[in-house]
């Protein structure tokens, strides 16, 4: 039978702790691995920040109305500030891929709004279909993006919206 | 009623089991269960050690970091390298202690009723710790932390806080110095604050702190780490691309483990669940609702504002004040019941506690436990004392939390069982040997694992000497015995019972029967 007060055989035992507390470090450090994506996987994103038309009509204030405002105030346009909410639609390969309706953000609904969707697709050749919707006044989506895409493996292709130019492959 | 081990709680027998090999491998004095917050504290050391010696090398930008890790790494492996292995295997480590520590503390039900404000402060530092984790693999600025990086992102993006987009930060072209410099602040300056003054809120309410482990416990510790450094150096991923996405990731996972679950689950589920454990964790002291006993009370009449009770207080429940009864004195003591544990240690240290006064009436002290006073406590004793028959009759005195002492009631052993063996006054020993008794065995809970912190170790201070109220040197120390057991100990216990009445065997018959304490005469004292 061992004898436990023995103290090389403690020590012995000590060894063995700090054996099983350091593999513990060793391995949990770094293993198991993650596997985040596929070897024929990529991402496709689709970003941007954007204001939606404001929701209403600006008026054009009669001379009447002007006069009714005090001399600092006499802005010739009256506007409201809330502004459309942005739908969008994306549509990869013809299936959808992201359907969204972002309001306006702010206490007036009068704030941009931010867009981010990120989503794994297989790598290749595919037909992206990006249409938004970002004015009330306007019947339907009156931006609209088609195009073939080619993604590579790991790759992270990014989609944006430029002010005049539209959805741009970035 | 006789506690079968059986039904003692499976989640503490596996503690105790735990603490039992711990005990064999290091011994009581250095059982790193017994330390694990001063290992955590010592871990936090070698980090901020570490972390100020990186600091000088590292360049905080996007463009800059990475290659200054490398170097650290690589060029100067032999003390950066090292120094950062050592920051970050030292960090895992304090993952361990902490857990550890919290399943000690649920393990052995110390959670409940006047702990809650320990356990409560605790769990910020938990969160608070691998947040810090998070913002130290940022700074890399490799693969992980861009996984990292987009990853907390999209944790943040998802609560309903932010009216921008967090995540598209970390879209090509968009990450910026200024975001990096952030983290950076944070990881070196705000977290570390915020975690110094979580654990002074953490300790607050107890006294005689220590923060350092034992010097063989840092060392080997210390010694461990260091050789994971050399052969395992920590180090990194490719670099960042916010163009492509890492394919495969060697995560850490006691830090990044949220991760994986999100992307397979969902940042919102995530949440809740993260949540739902906090939640949880932070009800349960309350869980079911545990009332602790009335709290201490002073009798200025019987106090002499000695302090020793202030002293031995271990949750900092006793105060001292200036006189106000008009009493000789200079000061009084002052309970504040918020903060009493009733663990009865100060009825212990007071000397007025002293069996052998006000024989023929109730015996009254300057702080004593409503429910459980020393009155009570001298009867209790005597009884067990005079109903004892054998030819070596030993008394146990034993607590509320270690080995149910009772269960080894015979006709020459008899339990009495106090909160904690923190309330025996040395006066109290002498009484039973007086009465009669041939021995007195203290078992409280395992040596330095007293669940009320310090119980066992002031007894048996004061057995030796060492602490105020001293046992006297007219008490035949062959006589008392102090031996530590947990419930699942009765086999050792029963063991050192046997050892101790074959000693007393011999010392009783080395005696002449003439020489022998008449019982029942002595019960009159």
């Amino acid at each position: 039978m061992f004898d436990f007060k023995n103290k090389l055989f403690r020590y012995f035992l000590q060894a063995v702790n700090y054996s099983i507390f350091m593999w513990l470090i060793w391995f949990l450090s770094t293993s198991p691995s993650y596997r985040q994506l596929a070897d024929d996987e990529a991402v496709l994103t689709i970003s941007f920040a954007h204001a939606g038309e404001i929701r209403e009509p600006c008026h054009k204030r009669t001379q009447k109305e002007l006069m009714k405002l005090s001399p600092n105030m006499r802005a010739p346009m009256d506007c409201t500030r809330e502004r459309s909410p942005i739908i969008i639609e994306v549509l990869l390969d013809g299936a959808p891929m992201y359907t969204h309706t972002a309001e306006a953000p702010g206490l007036f609904k009068d704030s941009g709004v931010d867009i981010y969707h990120s989503v794994k697709v297989s790598a290749g050749r595919h037909n992206l279909a990006i249409k938004m919707d970002d004015s009330v006044l306007k019947e339907g989506f009156n931006h609209s993006f088609n195009q073939d895409i080619d993604i590579n493996p790991a790759q992270i292709l990014l989609i944006g919206f430029e002010f005049g130019q539209g959805f741009v492959i970035k | 009623m006789r506690e079968n081990p059986v039904l003692i709680n499976p989640i503490k027998r596996a503690y105790l089991a735990l603490e039992s090999w711990f005990n064999m491998s290091f011994g009581t004095e250095w059982n790193p269960m017994y330390h694990l917050g001063t290992l955590t504290f010592f871990l936090f050391w070698i980090i901020l050690v570490t972390g100020l010696y990186l600091f000088g090398i590292f360049h905080g930008s996007i463009d800059g970091a990475y290659d200054s890790v490398e170097y650290i790494t690589h060029e100067q492996w032999y003390i950066a390298g090292v120094m950062r292995s050592l920051h970050r295997y030292a960090s895992d480590a304090a993952i361990i202690t902490i857990l550890l520590h919290l399943f000690k503390e649920f393990a052995a039900g110390r959670y409940h009723g006047f702990r809650w404000f320990s356990w409560v402060s605790g769990l910020p530092i938990l969160w608070l710790v691998v947040t810090l984790g998070i913002t130290g693999y940022w700074l890399v600025w490799d693969e992980l932390a861009q996984y990292v990086a987009i990853g907390s992102a999209r944790l943040l993006d998802s609560l309903p806080i932010f009216s921008s987009s967090m995540t598209s930060n970390f879209l090509q072209g968009q990450m910026t110095d200024r975001f990096f410099i952030l983290i950076e602040f944070l990881h070196l300056l705000g977290q570390p604050l915020i975690l110094f003054f979580l654990l002074w809120l953490h300790v607050k309410r107890l006294s005689n702190v220590d923060i350092n482990p034992p010097r063989g416990l840092a060392i080997g510790t210390l010694l461990a780490l260091l050789v994971l450094s050399f052969i395992k150096p920590a180090v990194s991923h490719g670099p960042a691309d916010l163009s492509s996405m890492p394919t495969v990731l060697q995560l850490d996972w006691f830090y990044l483990n949220a991760y994986p679950l999100m992307d397979y689950w969902s940042e919102g589920k995530t949440w809740i669940l993260a949540t739902l454990i906090t939640v949880i964790l932070m009800l349960l002291p309350w869980i079911p609702p545990k009332k602790d006993g009335p709290a201490a009370v002073v009798d200025l009449a019987h106090c002499n504002g000695c302090e020793l009770c202030f002293d031995d207080c271990p949750f900092e429940a006793i105060s001292v004040q200036a006189r106000t009864d008009g009493a000789k004195y200079e000061k009084e003591v002052v309970v504040d019941p918020a903060l009493c544990a009733s663990c009865g240690i100060c009825m212990g240290s007071c000397p007025s506690s002293n069996p052998f006064r006000q024989a023929n009436e109730e015996l009254k002290t300057g702080i004593d436990l409503p429910d459980l006073p020393v009155d009570k406590v001298r009867t209790m004793t005597k009884e067990a004392v005079l109903a004892m028959t054998g030819s070596a009759n030993i008394l146990m005195v034993g607590c509320d939390h270690g080995f149910n002492v009772n269960q080894l009631d015979n006709n020459e052993t008899k339990g009495v069982k106090l909160r904690c063996s923190g309330m025996i006054p040395p006066t109290l020993v002498e009484y039973a040997l007086k009465n009669g008794a041939d021995g007195v065995m203290v078992v409280g809970c395992r040596h330095n694992d007293c669940f009320y912190r310090f119980g066992n170790l002031w007894v048996e201070k004061r057995f030796s000497g060492e602490r105020k109220p001293i046992l006297r040197g007219r008490a035949d120390r062959r006589r008392i015995k102090v031996f530590g057991g947990a419930e699942t100990d009765k086999t050792s216990i029963e063991k050192e019972l046997k050892v101790f009445r074959n000693e007393l065997l011999v010392i009783n018959e080395q005696i002449a029967p003439s020489d022998q304490v008449d019982g029942k005469e002595l019960s009159d004292v």
